[in-house]
């Protein structure tokens, strides 16, 4: 990639022995959106702290806008719109406020922020509730509110750690409109995600992570393409039969996973396997045909499943 | 980035910013902050002008305390105790509620502001809210006549500066623990109590047993009093003392900003 926005080679971050983030090399391009995919303790948020050029790493090298974030923090961090995974907005303050005083540490003036403000709330959707106290929001209107602060300074760089988790269905649709909108003028989009709806949807290009390293990267096409097949077929036998059926499956598609509740079958035509299956006189109890998604990927890599 | 954002502008003030939000934060409590700064030495200079100094002076006359009516032999050393807890109470609260309760300082600090700007900032906004307690106090003491206008003004930055080099040590001391309940019942019992009682207070060090005194000695209270006292009558220490006085709190005053900037970088960045 020529000119990262931001690079790593090598990052690493211990905690006391415990290694959170195991040398760890990525690129983001001007402009794109780039996802982190991994299960709980992945090591993601560690990663976005290092990027947010707050938290020390323990070895690697690390640029944004091709400067080192431990030198040149607060350079660096001018640059940055922060959504860290826990909002931690301030509680005794109104909506309005949150922003205003956050617009403040930029150095902003006050009528850059006012204006500004109108159009954050216009985009948190949260309008009605401009002179209410942050503590008697929902969760769901306290992450909006999150998000909007991120922007405030007009980042070029946005760093968004699980931003929908605690949305209802309609409120992420609109942020992924939203943020999709932000790509379009030009930010850099850097997100986490468990959701592999939302990265399929956001990202143009991803990492899988488990344990803090990176397992594979790629575009969520060609992840798909790559390490699943093009469909996949779910059978369910019961939970006493899965296991008896199983011998029996493995020899019947490219790979299978089996899992507690159900087997995965990986295959290029799903439907014409169901058959076989059933013409081989087993019958399942529920059967369902889907195209491969990043959840396939991640059981490929890890053996394990993105949501426990 | 098209907002217009100067970080050198942000590097020279960012304290500032902080320090402002804190005073705003603070301004919500104005009334308590009032009613205590008022209350406070409303209840001491009756109880001790009225009650304890006359008994005191009936006992010794005023051999003890060098010739000074007793209430005005403790004003400066309450003065100073008011300094103190209030930049306590501003610099502990705020430091555990930013890193632990509520992790305000994160938010501050992801932005171009660092971990030194928040710790200056919490520092200067608990040294306006001294400040402020100690005008209040100043004033009481002057309608009380218990000083004269004049020199003794100086009793109000004194009582700061010992204020501010205990802060400052408070402030690192915030930002290091983990376990902030244990912190709280040391804090109270092993420090202000006893700092307050054996600091010369309330009769001069000197009449204590000497094993009692190197309490004082290490004490940001004892030389904010002596130091209270000499500006505000004449009490008789040498210019050397002055010296060791003023030397000792901005030392203390330097070495608990070192710290605490240090603690507060060091934990943000973890
Ligand atoms: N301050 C810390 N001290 C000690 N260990 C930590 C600290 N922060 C994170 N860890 C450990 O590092 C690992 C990675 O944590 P991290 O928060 O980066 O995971 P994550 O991928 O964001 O997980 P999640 O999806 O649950 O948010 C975890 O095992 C966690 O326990
Ligand atoms: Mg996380």
């Amino acid at each position: 990639m020529s000119n990262p926005l931001i690079s790593a080679r090598g990052l690493t971050k211990k905690f006391g022995d415990f290694t959170a983030v195991d040398a760890v090399d990525f690129d983001v391009a001007k402009g794109e959106s780039f996802g982190l995919l991994g299960p709980n303790g992945a090591g993601k948020s560690t990663i976005m702290r290092v990027l947010a050029a707050t938290s020390q790493r323990t070895s690697g090298t690390v640029e944004i806008l091709g400067k080192d974030p431990e030198l040149f923090g607060p350079l660096v961090r001018a640059h940055l719109g922060v959504v860290p995974q826990q909002d931690n907005l301030d509680g005794e303050l109104t909506v309005t406020e949150n922003l205003y005083i956050y617009g403040r540490y930029f150095g902003l003036s006050k009528k850059f922020i006012s204006n500004k403000i109108e159009e954050l709330l216009e985009f948190a959707q949260l309008e009605e509730k401009r002179d209410v106290k942050v503590e008697a929001l929902s969760g769901g209107m306290k992450r909006r509110l999150t998000i909007a602060r991120g922007l405030v300074s007009e980042p070029d760089i946005l760093l968004l750690d699980e931003p929908t988790t605690g949305l209802d269905p309609q409120a992420r649709h609109i942020l992924w409109d939203r943020l999709f909108r932000l790509k379009e003028q030009g930010v850099t989009l850097v997100l986490t995600t468990h959701f592999m709806d939302e990265a399929e949807q956001l990202c143009d290009r991803l990492v899988v992570m488990d344990k803090g390293s990176i397992m594979a990267e790629g575009s969520p096409a060609s992840l798909i393409k790559q390490y699943s097949s093009k469909e996949v077929l779910e059978v369910r036998f019961g939970s006493d039969r899965n296991k008896e059926v199983a011998p029996q499956l493995a020899t019947m598609c490219e790979r299978m996973e089996t899992l507690p509740d159900r087997i995965l079958m990986y295959t290029e035509d799903g439907e014409k396997l169901l058959e076989k299956i059933t013409h081989a006189g087993m019958h399942a109890t529920t059967s369902l045909v889907r195209r491969s998604s990043l959840e396939d990927v991640f059981l490929r890599l890890t053996g394990r499943t993105l949501i426990e | 980035m098209n907002a217009g954002i100067d970080v050198p502008t942000i590097e020279r003030f960012g304290a500032l910013y902080i320090a402002s939000a804190r005073l705003k934060s603070m301004s919500k409590w104005r009334t308590i902050i009032a009613a205590v700064d008022i209350g406070n030495p409303l209840f001491y200079l009756i109880a001790v002008g009225i009650g304890i100094g006359v008994m005191v002076e009936q006992g010794s006359g005023t051999s003890g305390t060098n010739g000074i009516k007793y209430i005005a032999f403790i004003a400066p050393a309450l003065l100073a105790n008011t300094a103190i807890t209030g930049i306590m109470d501003e610099t502990v609260f705020p430091t555990i509620e930013g890193f632990k309760w509520r992790k305000l300082f994160f938010a501050q600090n992801s932005t171009p502001i660092t971990g030194r700007q928040i710790a200056l900032g919490v520092y200067l906004a608990a040294l306006c809210r001294a400040l402020f307690s100690v005008i209040v106090y100043y004033i009481l003491l002057l309608a009380f006549d218990v000083v004269n206008f004049g020199i003794s003004i100086l009793l109000v930055p004194i009582a700061v500066l010992g204020g501010g080099a205990f802060g400052a040590l408070m402030l690192f001391a915030a930002a290091k623990i983990e376990k902030e309940d244990q912190f709280f019942n040391i804090l109270g019992r092993l420090v202000i109590m006893p700092m307050f009682l054996f600091s010369g207070t309330f009769f001069p060090l000197s009449s204590m047993p000497i094993y009692l005194q190197p309490i004082g000695w290490i004490s940001p209270l004892w030389h904010a009093t002596e130091l209270g006292r000499e500006s505000a009558f004449n009490y008789g220490i040498s210019t050397t003392m002055v010296v060791v006085h003023l030397v000792f709190l901005f030392t203390l005053l330097v070495i608990g900003l070192v710290l605490a900037t240090r603690q507060f970088e060091r934990r943000l960045s973890k």
